[in-house]
């Protein structure tokens, strides 16, 4: 839903580090998204397309990397993926778990033409 | 023409979450607690801090921040109509608010008289969740009729919270409404979170909240830096 945010966020950072190492063109960016994000991959290609057009990022590349969300239980130390619904601890049936993976937003590297 | 990788590795928030700390740390130094109500539509934020403004008033300074995605002023106006400071933001059709939209409000008030500021966020369950505004606490005002499976819904929202209130108890008996179903999702999400049930138009429940607001903001106020 806030895809326009974020999209935003995501060209300005790019652009900074793609000047800060004197890049004459972006050609990809990878980025790590977890599951729990709510970040819709369609969406943010959908925004980047536009927004990127005639900036030093235009047409690069998305490379979207999805994390699936992951809990860990705090009663028994169980870890376990997140399948559909909220769930209990598989093990003990502990409501007293945390995420441990899943909330990832990152833009880990890019790829620069100098 | 060469090419070559560069690692980053930030988050692509990082911007906003840096101005919500600094947010932040200007409420800090002025010793105000700054709480952030995020809801759907409808589920009462207004009138819950109208109900606020008229119990805690008396005792502390209070401020708004309101946010709306229209350039409306009806939830200003009703603060307004308190005699309390209120200064409306609209976001332009965004479906949140951001640290900056914030800041902007913050520019509005003058802190340094402030205990309490209220961010009334944009009506949704989603996006707020993801953008820190400065805030001290988080929470969210769940209503009855909105049904017991929000919390299986839309999880991101109920995770950053220090408390969840359940708002309009008086339509229990009109509402197929599992407790039980819901507090285990929110207990899920978000284990320990402080729960509190009222009614904002009967005033059940309400003074739960209030003392339990008054101790946040007197920790806030008597905090050393």
């Amino acid at each position: 839903m806030h895809e326009l945010a974020v999209t935003e966020s995501l060209l300005k950072t790019a652009t900074e580090y793609a000047l800060e190492n004197d890049a004459k063109k972006v050609t990809s960016l990878n980025l790590l998204i977890g599951t729990l994000s709510g970040i819709v991959d369609d969406s943010v290609q959908f925004y980047w397309d536009m927004i990127s057009a005639d900036t030093i990022c235009s047409y690069a590349k998305l490379n979207i990397e999805r994390q699936p969300a992951k809990f860990k239980c705090q009663s028994c130390q169980t870890e376990y993926a997140l399948d559909g619904e909220l769930s209990p601890c598989p093990n003990c049936g502990s409501v007293n778990i945390r995420v441990i993976a899943g909330d990832e937003f990152l833009l880990q590297s890019i790829e620069i033409e100098k | 023409m060469s090419t070559e990788k560069v690692q980053i590795v930030e988050k692509i928030l990082d911007a906003n979450d840096q101005m919500a700390e600094e947010n932040q740390q200007a409420f800090d130094k002025n010793h105000t607690l700054a709480i952030n109500i995020m809801a759907s539509p409808g589920a009462g934020k207004t009138s819950l801090i109208l109900r606020t403004i008229e119990g805690l008033a008396k005792e502390y300074q209070i401020a708004v921040i309101e946010g709306d995605t229209a350039p409306v002023t009806i939830d200003a106006d009703k603060v307004h109509a308190l005699g309390i400071p209120v200064t409306q933001i609209n976001t332009g059709g965004d479906c949140h608010l951001d640290a900056l939209m914030v800041r902007k409000g913050m520019q509005a008030l003058d802190l340094n008289e402030v205990d309490l500021v209220i961010i009334e966020n944009v009506g949704n369950l989603v996006c707020p969740a993801a953008f820190k505004l400065g805030s001290h606490l988080n929470m969210v005002i769940a209503s009855i009729p909105e049904g017991d499976d929000k919390p299986y819904k839309y999880p991101n929202i109920y995770r950053g919270i220090q408390c969840l209130v359940l708002n309009k108890t008086d339509l229990k008996p009109y509402v197929d409404f599992n407790f039980e179903y819901f507090e285990k999702g929110i207990q899920i999400l978000n284990p320990g979170v402080e729960i509190i049930q009222l009614s904002s138009k009967t005033g059940d429940g309400l003074d739960t909240w209030l003392n339990w607001l008054r101790a946040q903001i007197n920790a806030k106020k008597h905090a050393t830096q």
